[in-house]
């Protein structure tokens, strides 16, 4: 009890100093996860268990909170609409990571997994990043969000086939997974387009403590079908999360928000935990090398989408650098691939290298790029 | 009336952003969230594309920003109207005292005989509301009657 306490509070600390420092705090979760556990400065022994079951709980969480995010209808107009950008996207970030692993050795699971940690940008930093710098008004703000929301779709299809692959079924059954994950999701969206409110009125209640009972209980009940039947846990949250809409899904978010956050935090000292903080140098400098090449991947692809919607230079390269923060999922994504046992261990400390070095240049960078393109602009004016 | 070509975006995950560009060439307009809460939004000067400007406002906020803009135009128009009648005055009176009450709760007409003609809400008009209209806190009324009704009125609907 003792040490749970003090994890939560010294996590408190953390928050409290990246929201002074204005960064996202899952980089500080996480060095606060690799200081403790193995090969870390003080070993934290006794509340595995709790911490595991937590940290499986928060991926639940995160997932049905961004499924919550965005109703239905959002997500077909956002396909039909930015679907071009989308694939963009996706071949240009999924590509570094793959080829990563592929030149370290560490077979199609391991680039599968790889693939993933690069593509997806974190949708919370970037949102929050928005909000805090005033952009959500921008022109190229549309463009950055449907880029998001395209992402969101294809993680329902990347996790099943990821837990598939690697739960180490043939190729056949992996189909059948990637199958039933598919059926579902286009069941969903078909519900949640028109029966979405019946979905919502069986859990929605007046009540506070029935509703966030109902929402748990469903969510849990939902993954835990979803893992039985080989398809992610965490792709059954995210299914549910999109069924549930309108005033319901605002609801929940509101109630569930602070939830996430708590055992979203705990996944992720739990996954420092488990990287043993010395296997973190050696890849450091792929680190850095796939920091810096996705970054600019990031950006030629922000700046395709928004230039396609007439927007102007300056307005492309905030969309482009907006969608540079690589976060929560990749750690997701990362996590999954380390539990199953499937890839080598050195892709935890890749991966969190990785997502530590995106996490903080991603809000910095979006931050800095204008004072910066208008600092060249007006010496090209000059010249 | 000229029209102005207000541009709706939604903004997946967050709420709409509705738009216009003004004369002047800047952008001009309001995010609505999902939550409720407004954001009055102003582009910049050297790049439309971005905002100079982005100010919260809470739902009471930008109801009275929105009646500072709407309402006055309004009465100037009934103003107009009813000018070559006289003893007729025109008046925009707030209601204070009828949220999620209807309009024939007040028995304006029956006792002070003036008209209640409009209801400005957010900055919109509801022209000729009927009995069954239902008022919420920030409606202001555009009433028409004579000098002492209108007195009347502004008392009853502010409580009195």
């Amino acid at each position: 009890m003792i040490q749970l306490g003090a994890v939560f509070f010294g996590l408190g600390l953390l928050g409290r100093v990246a929201r002074r420092a204005g960064i996202s705090p899952i980089p500080l979760y996480l060095i606060g996860g690799l200081a403790f556990g193995e090969g870390g400065l003080v070993p934290l022994a006794g509340i595995e268990e709790f911490t595991h079951l937590a940290s499986e709980i928060g991926v639940v969480l995160l997932l049905l909170l961004l499924g919550l995010e965005y109703s239905a209808s959002e997500l077909t107009t956002g396909l039909k609409k930015s679907w071009m950008a989308g694939v963009l996207d996706l071949v240009l970030n999924a590509a570094p990571g793959a080829i990563a692993a592929y030149l370290l050795g560490w077979g199609t699971v391991g680039a599968l997994a790889m693939a993933g940690v690069t593509y997806i940008s974190s949708s919370g930093i970037v949102a929050k990043v928005l909000g805090d710098l005033g952009r959500l008004g921008n022109r190229e703000t549309p463009v950055v969000l449907s880029v998001l929301v395209f992402e969101d779709l294809a993680m329902a299809v990347y996790l099943p086939v990821l837990t598939a692959v690697l739960a180490g079924v043939s190729f056949v059954g992996g189909l059948t997974s990637v199958g039933i994950s598919l059926l579902a999701i286009t069941v969903v969206l078909v519900v949640a387009l028109k029966y979405g409110r019946f979905i919502s009125a069986i859990v929605d209640s007046p009540d506070h403590e029935v509703f966030l009972l109902k929402l748990l209980g469903s969510a849990l009940l939902v993954a835990g079908i979803a893992s039985q039947l080989q398809v992610s846990a965490a792709v059954g949250a995210f299914l549910l999360g999109i069924a549930i809409s309108g005033s319901t899904a605002e609801n929940a978010t509101r109630l569930l928000e602070p939830l996430r956050d708590l055992f979203a935090a705990m996944f992720f000292v739990v996954f420092g935990l488990n990287t043993d903080p010395r296997s973190i140098p050696p890849v450091l400098a792929i680190a850095v090398a796939l920091a810096v090449v996705t970054t600019a991947t990031k950006v030629y692809t922000g700046w395709w989408a928004a230039r396609r919607q007439g927007i102007g230079k300056m307005g492309r390269m905030r969309a482009g650098v907006a969608l540079v923060a690589r976060g929560e999922f990749s750690i997701v994504i990362a996590g999954l691939a380390v539990a199953s046992g499937q890839v080598a261990d050195e892709l935890a400390a890749l991966a969190t290298a990785y997502v530590l070095l995106m996490a903080i240049l991603g809000p910095i960078a979006a931050k800095y790029v204008e004072p910066i393109g208008e600092f060249f602009q007006r010496r090209r004016q000059t010249a | 009336m000229i029209c102005v070509n207000v541009e709706i975006t939604p903004l997946p995950g967050i709420g709409t952003r509705q738009d216009f560009t003004i004369r002047a060439g800047r952008r001009v307009g309001v995010i609505t969230y999902r939550d409720g809460k407004f954001e009055l939004i102003v582009s910049k000067a050297n790049d439309p594309d971005s905002c100079s400007a982005s100010i919260p406002l809470s739902p009471e906020e930008a109801n009275t920003l929105a009646g500072l803009l709407g309402a006055p135009q309004l009465v100037a128009h009934l103003r107009e109207e009813t000018r070559d009648i006289a003893g007729i005055t025109t008046r925009q009176l707030p209601v204070t005292a009828f949220a999620n009450h209807t309009l024939g709760e007040t028995a304006l007409r029956t006792r002070t005989s003036v008209s209640i003609v409009a209801v400005v809400r957010s900055g919109n008009a509801h022209p000729s509301p009927g009995p069954d209209f239902i008022f919420e806190n920030g409606d202001l009324a555009v009433v028409v009657g004579t000098a002492e009704g209108l007195d009347a009125a502004a008392e009853i609907l502010h409580g009195g």
